[in-house]
């Protein structure tokens, strides 16, 4: 089929991606009155990044609504970044999110999205983010069909190789689709093309082998391509390369793209053992959902990068649907058979924290029981190991971002090493979250940061484009 | 294809929606899976009737194709319900005309016609059945009131005691421990029909054609059952007349059952036209070609009795009524012979699963 949109007109404004900061950025620009051009290098049943995986997004109120239990003002949002990045907080480009926030619902309404009351009856319990009505590829598809609707010329499958910065501006942008490459140079760029975490060779020169035992979630088009050439041209560079946001996923899961369905959940209920047959940290330390990220940063540092999560016929009987049924054997050591390790040591390890496990005062208060005597302890739910058949879950750290992107001024355009902005290159979205969170994360904020960068920079770079 | 394999795709697709969930607000097959985390067979007959097949699910996820998963939820749950209406068919030697929709269909209204047209042509000489009759009882005289009765009672009552067995095993089958009849549960569930909740995709529609939610599908398929109760309340109000008032049908123009029957019959072809329309023109991926072929089945079915019933009203004081009465007759026999052996029988099985759901939801309340 012919590309229906074939590269030929040079637009206004350019934007580099598909995923929520993309879209956003292209309709307000759009909006503004330029002519849009927008560039997704994925396929059109892949498009849209890792917004596809995504479901609720952060903001502030100030009064209850539908869609959240409670208010969340500003003062609260702020403190919950400063303690999720430990104090490394950005004075001028956080209170624009937070502030730019407020109104991000309605924004995304009047452009055809719809939310999922707390009504409904089924949705977790969330006063600071509001979910999107069958998740985020329904957000994708209204979005995309407003910005067609709008006259936004829409190219799949098409990649930027690179990027030509001369003297603080945007000069020209390499393409290539359909095996062909092409140049445009439009009036101003908004790079919206997320991180580098797809990219097996990035990650190898930042993790090293460690990198062979990681997971990508997300998409795997999300190459870091952009983010490489502006770094490489005198972009300022923020947030660390060595740390990536990683979650404790299945092994068995794709290398690419398993999403949300892939996460392992139920440490506490079991113990934790790395290829030796060994403990290693305290399974019943934390059960808030913190837990995920904090057993995707272990597993990266297990030897061979895997993880085995241990649990008998009552743990298996607790445990949330998973997207792999776990392996499963009759007795310890024929697990450990199944699962490659040496059976000696994990039936030691088992045997010896059984033996550790004491009943809490009241037995029925299964949260209380813990080791004693035992290192590393577990200090929760240490219910003892001894229903068959035991099962197993082996895990990977799944790799969901990096902490690595451009640095931005207030108006979203991208900042050079020796001082000042590019005049015309602006970015929005994954591509410039260390700005906000160089470090840690809180729910629903990755769409947060998209949506009001993204806007903002729509708007920005139609400003310019019109000057 | 083989019952195995749709158990095996269904198990397996909502197994990643258990682990997934965002599509919990789109309607309430979600959350029932996620009640049934076995998946057991009789888990999957009530998840798949109790989908709609309003197809939100599939624009909406995460794993559909090209992604390596390749969840396609409203497809495998069309085979699912195909199987399943093949499993609780009775007598069960005919699960194959469920299995067979638009074979099934045509054989039978072929036949159904075929019959009746053979029957006043054989029984009545040419002069009669092709003269013009008006006037109280001109029916009658091309087929008398005891074969009409004959011809209808017989096969309606066959079908009904065929679709009523086969939902009652469907019900033995559905009904969990958790399900206690109550006036609550029976209300929110004739609620769900009414309103067709589920074909609301969460609040703004379901994605009927495309990527674009919309009511379309919800509120033609409630005009088209509109359409049907009005023809039905014409045949009852016909029905009372000759027997409690001793008027005989061709009945005046401004009278109650044609007035009835008229509406019903343009409002059913209106509708019908419409989901012919949709089912024409929408995205294929989320549907089944079993499930596609026993809805053009049984669509061109009730257009063939609507369409022969207005045509009969059109032309009945000419000498054409003879023969349209023959095959308006035969497509109503064929109708009421194919109800528990066609996609009829989605209205029964469905409301059953909207009972036990509803049942299911009131009692986690009151826990």
């Amino acid at each position: 089929m012919p590309d229906p949109n074939p590269l030929g007109a040079t637009p206004d404004v350019l934007v580099i991606g598909g995923g929520t900061a993309a879209l956003c950025a292209a309709i307000a620009a759009r909006r503004a009155g330029v002519s849009v051009r927008l560039l997704e290098q994925a396929p059109r049943g892949l498009r849209g990044g890792n917004t596809r995986h995504s479901r609720n997004l952060r903001f502030m109120h100030v009064k209850t609504t539908p869609l959240s239990t409670g208010p969340y003002p500003e003062t609260e949002f702020w403190a919950d970044l400063e303690r999720a990045t430990a104090g490394t907080i950005d004075a001028i480009l956080t209170p624009l999110l937070i502030q730019g926030s407020e109104d991000i619902t309605d924004w995304l309404e009047g452009a055809g999205v719809h939310f999922q009351s707390h009504a409904s009856g089924v949705l977790p319990p969330s006063r600071k983010t509001a979910f999107l009505l069958g998740g985020g590829k329904s957000m994708l598809n209204a979005l995309y069909t407003t910005a067609e609707r709008l006259g936004v010329v829409l190219n799949y499958a098409t990649e930027v190789q690179d990027l030509s910065i001369r003297d603080g501006r945007l000069e020209q942008v390499t393409i290539s689709s359909g095996g062909h490459v092409h140049t445009l140079s439009p009036r101003a760029v908004i790079a919206c093309c997320g991180g580098a975490q797809a990219s097996r060779d990035w990650l190898r020169t930042h993790w090293g082998d460690a990198a062979e035992g990681f997971i990508n979630r997300g998409t795997p088009y999300a190459e870091g391509k952009v983010l490489r050439s502006m770094l490489a041209q005198g972009a300022v560079s923020v947030g660390d390369p060595e740390h990536a946001y990683l979650v404790a996923v299945d092994a068995r899961s794709p290398d690419d793209d398993g999403g949300i369905a892939t996460r392992v959940r139920c440490m506490p209920a079991g113990i934790v053992v790395d290829v030796r047959g060994r403990r290693a940290y305290d399974e019943g330390g934390d059960t808030a959902s913190t837990r995920y990220a904090l057993w995707g940063q272990r597993l990266a540092r297990f030897p061979g990068q895997i993880g085995h999560l241990i649990l008998d016929a009552r743990g298996v009987r607790a445990a949330p649907p998973s997207l792999y049924p776990p392996l499963s054997a009759a007795s310890v050591t024929a697990l450990a058979e199944v699962m490659g390790i040496d059976p000696v040591a994990l039936a030691a390890t088992v045997a010896d924290y059984n033996a550790a496990v004491r009943a809490s005062d009241d037995p029925g208060d299964t949260a209380a029981w813990h080791s004693v005597g035992l290192d590393p302890p577990k200090s929760g739910h240490a219910l003892p190991l001894t229903e068959p058949p035991f099962a197993a879950y082996p895990m990977r750290p799944g790799i969901t971002f990096t902490y690595h992107g451009v640095g931005i001024d207030a108006q979203t355009r991208v900042r050079l090493t020796k001082g000042g902005a590019m005049e015309n290159l602006f970015a929005a979205g994954m591509i410039m979250a260390p700005n906000i969170i160089p470090r840690g994360y809180v729910s629903g904020l990755a769409l947060t940061i998209g949506i009001v960068f993204g806007r903002l920079a729509g708007q920005e770079a139609a400003r310019h484009a019109q000057r | 294809m083989p019952s195995d394999e749709r158990r095996t795709e269904a198990r397996r697709v909502l197994g990643i929606c258990n682990a997934c969930g965002y599509c919990n607000g789109l309607c309430d097959l979600f959350e029932a899976a996620k009640h049934r985390p076995r998946l057991a067979d009789g888990d999957l007959a009530h998840l798949a009737n109790l989908c709609h097949g309003c197809r939100s699910c599939l624009y909406a996820c995460q794993y559909a194709p090209p992604h390596g998963f390749a969840v396609n939820v409203p497809r495998a749950l069309a085979e699912m319900r195909h199987q399943s209406y093949a499993d609780y068919a009775w007598p069960r030697a005919f699960a194959g005309l469920l299995e067979r929709g638009v074979l099934t269909a045509v054989m039978v209204g072929l036949g159904a016609v075929g019959l009746l047209l053979a029957l006043v042509l054989w029984s009545l000489p040419h002069d009669i059945l092709f003269a013009q009759h008006t006037g109280p009882g001109a029916f009658y005289r091309i087929m008398p009131w005891g074969w009409m009765l004959v011809l209808g009672l017989l096969p309606l009552a066959w079908s009904m005691l065929a679709f009523g067995m086969g939902l009652h095993r469907y019900w033995r089958a559905a009904r969990t421990e958790a399900v206690t009849l109550t006036l609550r549960a029976l209300l929110s569930a004739l609620r769900d029909v009414l309103l067709l909740r589920n074909l609301s995709g969460g609040g703004p529609g379901c994605n009927d054609l495309d990527e674009q939610p919309s009511h379309k599908r919800r509120w033609i398929h409630q005009g088209m059952v509109l359409g049907l109760l009005l023809s039905f309340a014409a045949t009852g109000v016909a029905t009372y007349y000759h027997h409690a008032l001793g008027w005989e049908a061709p009945y005046p123009l401004t009278s109650a059952p044609v007035v009835l029957g008229t509406l019903g019959g343009l409002l059913m072809s209106a509708a019908i036209a419409g989901l012919l329309w949709l089912k024409r023109h929408g995205d294929r991926e989320p549907t089944a070609a079993v499930a596609l072929k026993a809805d053009y089945a049984l669509l061109v079915l009730l257009l063939s009795v609507a369409l022969t019933g207005l045509a009969l009203l059109l032309w009945r004081e000419t000498a054409a009524m003879g023969l349209l009465l023959a095959i308006h007759l035969g497509s109503v026999l064929a109708f009421f012979l194919l109800m528990p052996y066609s996609k009829l029988v989605h209205a029964g099985y469905r409301f059953i699963a909207l009972l036990v759901e509803a049942s299911e939801r009131t009692r986690q309340r009151d826990e």
